[in-house]
């Protein structure tokens, strides 16, 4: 009698903050959906009394926020493949090859992690300026081009591929490029899976840098252009709403997609390799 | 041939980190030692179309800094947003751990995503979601303070408010990445500790004081760290729901860097406010190093 009641209170606790944490979006999701006006008025409604698409409709003709959508795709996914590529090679020489100054070279990037990516963005601003990058999506690609967590992950990952392996693929005269190619790679598929969803999501959600770089209304990314329409729409909630919606709900599905594999690598991440 | 094959790994194993290091190395540790020569100079808007405008000025750029005032207030919120919404964000994350982590618990997977889904969601988005909660007439925070009979809060017009208004989003959004690195943290301890400890007859506030906090040692250094570092970088939440104010009560030093570096264009001084940050964070780092070191002793 006591168990059950222990598990009841248990899940209600559980159930209580699935609610706290879910009822931002539900709101955003639900507001989104009602008439211009309609979260402004008291009780404010908790859902449209009949639904419309209206504000969906304004974003993505007068305000062209398809444009955004576009760009904020365009440098996530180059973003993504090649920072996984470049990543993936350095994490596993990190790893498996032996090389003098290895050890010593991955320590100090790891000592990096420390440091804010802020402090170096002025700087950063007059190079790119510098290559004539300002208000284009390749600028705002440069900074996340390399990871020093995805070479962490990566090397952790590949810690575990054995050795004789490797040498089985060099006796046959295999060169180094090719073993990464044909053997390393497939077997790093699941971690490259993790890295490509950390990735996708952390460049389509950053903020500051393509604030910095980008200039231009039609050069934004969701993000910027969102931050920018909602100095202007103030009062329009609903719309608001519906552009938020529009912004997280990509990556909410693409996360719900590869939870399994997102929340390995999080808590991968934590463990010392 | 094992000295052929030791050369070739030599020669590979530098090519394969190469990209890396050379992208990293320019566009990461360059800049950030740029940005401390930058902020020996008095880089200017017309230093930004013509170079050599640019004068040395050893320390005058820290030495205006110390005597603002601007900088003092956004330390200040900077730090109140650390200490106070770090271990709190902390506290909520480690409750939620080891809620999901009961054995009685079902569902178990299911509970960790939902709790997870605000870190993966666009901060500039939730953010603005939340400006809206947060209203003072219409928002849905002060009508469920109205039903328990509590006095509506403007929690973003008010000073004394929006500084808790932004810690209370960030915690919000940001304890499902804690409380996942909690859960790989207990799911770690032996479960032989806590057979031993219940035989001893302890019950089990006595069994998580001396059992699961000891052994969570690593991961609340690793998660106090990780949760400084990101904490001092507050930005877009003062940039979308306050713009840092009202008067400067949510300033960060972040949002004082861009202002100061980016809107006026005195990239000199902003510099400067990134490197005492820069600074701030080492030094947080060391301090919770040395005090878990002294701890374990």
């Amino acid at each position: 009698m006591r168990k059950v009641a222990r598990g009841l209170a248990l899940h209600a606790a559980l159930c209580a903050v699935a609610i706290l944490t879910l009822a931002p979006m539900l709101w955003m999701v639900s507001a989104s959906f009602m008439p211009a006006g309609a979260t402004s008025t008291l009780p404010t409604p908790l859902l449209p009394r009949v639904p419309t698409f209206e504000h969906y409709l304004v974003l993505f003709t007068r305000l062209n926020l398809l444009r955004n959508f576009g760009n904020s795709l365009l440098i996530a996914t180059v973003t993504t493949l090649v920072s996984l590529f470049i990543n993936a090679l350095a994490g596993y020489a990190f790893a498996k090859l032996r090389f003098g100054g290895r050890d010593r070279v991955f320590n100090l990037l790891v000592a990096g992690l420390v440091v804010p990516a802020q402090v170096g963005m002025l700087p950063l601003f007059l190079m790119v300026r510098g290559m004539g990058l300002i208000n284009t999506p390749w600028g705002v690609m440069i900074s996340g081009l390399a990871s020093i967590f995805g070479i962490f992950l990566i090397r952790q990952f590949a810690s575990s591929i054995p050795d004789d392996l490797l040498d089985a693929a060099r006796v046959d005269g295999a060169s180094e490029f090719l073993i990464f190619r044909r053997i390393v790679l497939p077997l790093l598929r699941p971690i490259l899976v993790t890295l490509a969803a950390f990735s996708f999501l952390g460049t389509w959600n950053d903020f500051l840098w393509p604030l910095i770089v980008l200039s231009d209304q039609a050069k934004f990314t969701l993000p910027v252009a969102l931050a920018n329409l909602s100095g202007e729409h103030v009062q329009d909630t609903e719309l608001m709403m519906a552009g938020a919606v529009v912004t997280v709900i990509p990556v909410l599905i693409l996360f719900l997609a590869l939870q399994r594999s997102y929340i390995r690598g999080v808590m991968m991440g934590s463990v010392k390799g | 041939m094992i000295l052929k094959n030791q050369l070739t790994q030599t020669r590979a194993g530098w090519l394969f980190v190469a990209p890396a290091l050379a992208l990293i190395g320019v566009f990461f540790v360059g800049p950030v030692v740029a940005s401390l020569l930058l902020s020996f100079t008095d880089f200017d808007i017309y230093a930004i179309g013509d170079l050599g405008t640019a004068r040395a000025v050893g320390l005058q750029n820290y030495s205006r800094i110390l005597s603002d005032r601007e900088f003092w207030t956004a330390l200040r919120n900077t730090f109140t947003f650390v200490v106070v919404g770090g271990p709190l964000s902390v506290m909520v994350s480690l409750g939620a751990a080891l809620l999901v982590n009961v054995r009685l618990a079902r569902f178990k997977g299911a509970f960790r995503v939902i709790f997870f889904t605000p870190v993966v969601t666009t901060l500039v988005a939730v953010a603005i979601v939340w400006r809206y909660l947060y209203h003072p007439r219409y928002g849905l925070i002060d009508q469920g303070l109205a039903r328990l009979g509590l006095a509506p809060v403007d929690w973003l017009g008010d000073p004394h408010w929006a500084m808790p208004a932004i810690i209370l989003f960030s915690v919000w959004k940001n304890f499902g990445y804690n409380m996942l690195i909690f859960v790989a943290g207990l799911q770690n301890i032996p479960e032989e500790l806590y057979e031993a400890s219940k035989i001893d007859g302890a019950g089990a506030w006595a069994r998580f004081r001396h059992v699961t906090v000891p052994a969570l040692g690593p991961t609340f250094l690793f998660v106090g760290i990780i949760t400084m570092i990101g904490q001092f970088q507050l930005f877009a939440e003062p940039y979308v729901m306050t713009q840092g104010g009202p008067v400067r009560s949510t300033v960060s030093i972040i949002l004082l860097m861009y202002e100061q570096g980016f809107r006026w264009w005195r990239m000199g001084y902003a510099a400067a406010v990134a490197f005492i940050l820069l600074l701030i964070v080492l030094a947080g780092t060391m301090l919770q190093l040395r005090l878990q070191r002294g701890e374990q002793r």
